[in-house]
């Protein structure tokens, strides 16, 4: 089984990215041979519809099971259709959140958080 | 400058209002600016559009805007994710064996449709909201409203601009630099630009003048809540060889006439005012023409 995590950087210590669709790179573990694969996120250079591309390149890579901090309402809506298990990540380590996911200990993210969490204001108005 | 005033017969003015913020009296400016003018009035600012609650035009129809939007025939799709692999805005995702559809996010553009071979796709009107067409008896005024929680407000302003009539117009653009702006000035024959003295004026108004200047917008500046002294705006504008058209200066009149809704140009002081604004960018357009 496949379990992406969003992540800052590009190796495996990297801290864990809050945000799904404007993540850098996913941090792709496959539970069979236990190895880590990093990808860059096709979502951050979207101009729209981050968490659609990003949740798009997780199922085209066979991912089952996602941990990250806010999901937007789109993506929920990919990840889900995809049969894409949701975890909320609890601040440790990329290593010691898959443990506690495969010991079945990570909540579950049902719900959008923020729409467009990681974009500006789009023009003047506070 | 005057000599240059026979070129303008026949030619019909576009002219922008924008400012790089919100709340430094865009609306103010335009409605004032279009009724001593007799110029037609266009509300842009399809998000917050608030020019009519001044101007207050009978409105005698209403048109709803809509975008042309996918509609997939799951019988017919074959699953080829051209579409999803077309549509640049990531409004089509392949999702356990089916093309997901968001709506919010899809601009009409029909690449989606084009590309499909396999005639899965036909086109549906999605509505986004409604354009206000009135006058109040002495002008023409137009006002574009994007349904709430609507995000596609460039289709709205296209819209609204194609209905445009040749006449001189005021365009009334939303605050900001974004493609809504971008947009609503496409074509225009001059900006005007909105601002008020403060630091946060000027940076903003930095903003909006690169905007217009990359777009080849000649231009000029009206300085809102202005005092006697040289503000800084004036300084910069001096320094930069822009020019400043009218400084605004904020007194009682002003306080009474906006707190009971009134229009500037009821009085007889912002009448004068806002004819010699509008004179010259009239002055200014022509002489561009040249
Ligand atoms: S292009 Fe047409 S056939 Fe291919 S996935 Fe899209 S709708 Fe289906
Ligand atoms: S019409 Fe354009 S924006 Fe809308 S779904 Fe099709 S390709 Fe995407």
């Amino acid at each position: 089984m496949k379990i992406a995590i969003t992540s800052v950087t590009k190796d495996k210590e990297s801290v864990i990215d809050e945000r799904f669709g404007r993540c850098n790179y996913f941090a792709i573990y496959d539970t069979e041979s236990k190895s880590f694969e990093h990808v860059e996120n096709k979502g951050v250079t979207s101009s729209q519809g981050a968490g659609i591309a990003a949740g798009q390149q997780l199922l085209d890579c066979g991912v089952e099971a996602v941990i990250t901090g806010y999901v937007g309402p789109n993506a929920i809506r990919v990840l889900q259709g995809g049969n894409v298990a949701i975890h909320k990540f609890t601040g440790k380590s990329i290593q010691e959140e898959i443990n506690l996911f495969l010991d079945n200990k990570l909540e579950k993210i049902n719900e959008a958080g923020p729409a467009h969490a990681g974009m500006q204001n789009r023009n003047g108005r506070a | 400058m005057l000599e240059c005033k026979t070129e303008m017969e026949g030619h019909n003015m576009q002219i922008a209002v924008l400012s790089g913020k919100g709340g430094t009296g865009k609306t103010t400016v335009s409605t004032n600016l279009a009724k001593a003018m007799g110029w037609q009035y266009v509300d842009c600012d399809v998000e917050e559009p608030n020019g009519f609650i001044f101007l207050n035009p009978k409105i005698t129809k209403t048109e709803k805007a809509s975008i042309p939007v996918p509609k997939i025939d799951p019988i017919k799709c074959v699953g080829c994710q051209k579409c999803v692999k077309i549509c640049q805005f990531n409004a089509l995702a392949w999702v356990n064996r089916d093309v997901l559809f968001f709506d919010k996010l899809c601009h009409g553009c029909g690449a989606c449709s084009l590309v499909c071979r396999y005639n899965a796709i036909s086109e549906v009107d999605r509505e986004i909201g409604n354009i206000d067409v009135g006058n109040d008896g002495e002008i023409a005024c137009l006002r574009g409203t994007l349904d709430i929680g609507e995000p596609m407000a460039v289709p709205i302003i296209r819209n609204l601009k194609k209905m445009i009539g040749n006449e001189n117009t005021i365009i009334d653009c939303s605050p900001g630099s974004s493609c809504t702006v971008v947009a609503s000035i496409e074509g225009v024959d001059y900006a005007l630009l909105v601002t008020e003295p403060t630091a946060f004026g000027l940076h903003d108004l930095k903003i909006a003048i690169e905007l217009v200047r990359n777009m080849n917008i000649p231009f000029g500046i009206i300085i809102n809540r202005a005092s006697d002294e040289k503000d800084l705006i004036e300084e910069y504008c001096e320094k930069e060889k822009i020019n400043v058209l009218e400084k605004i200066k904020f007194d009682k009149d002003i306080a009474v006439l906006y707190s009971k809704g009134r229009m500037l140009v009821e009085h007889d002081k912002y009448k004068d005012l806002f004819l010699n604004i509008g004179k010259r960018i009239e002055e200014e357009v022509s002489c561009n023409l040249l």
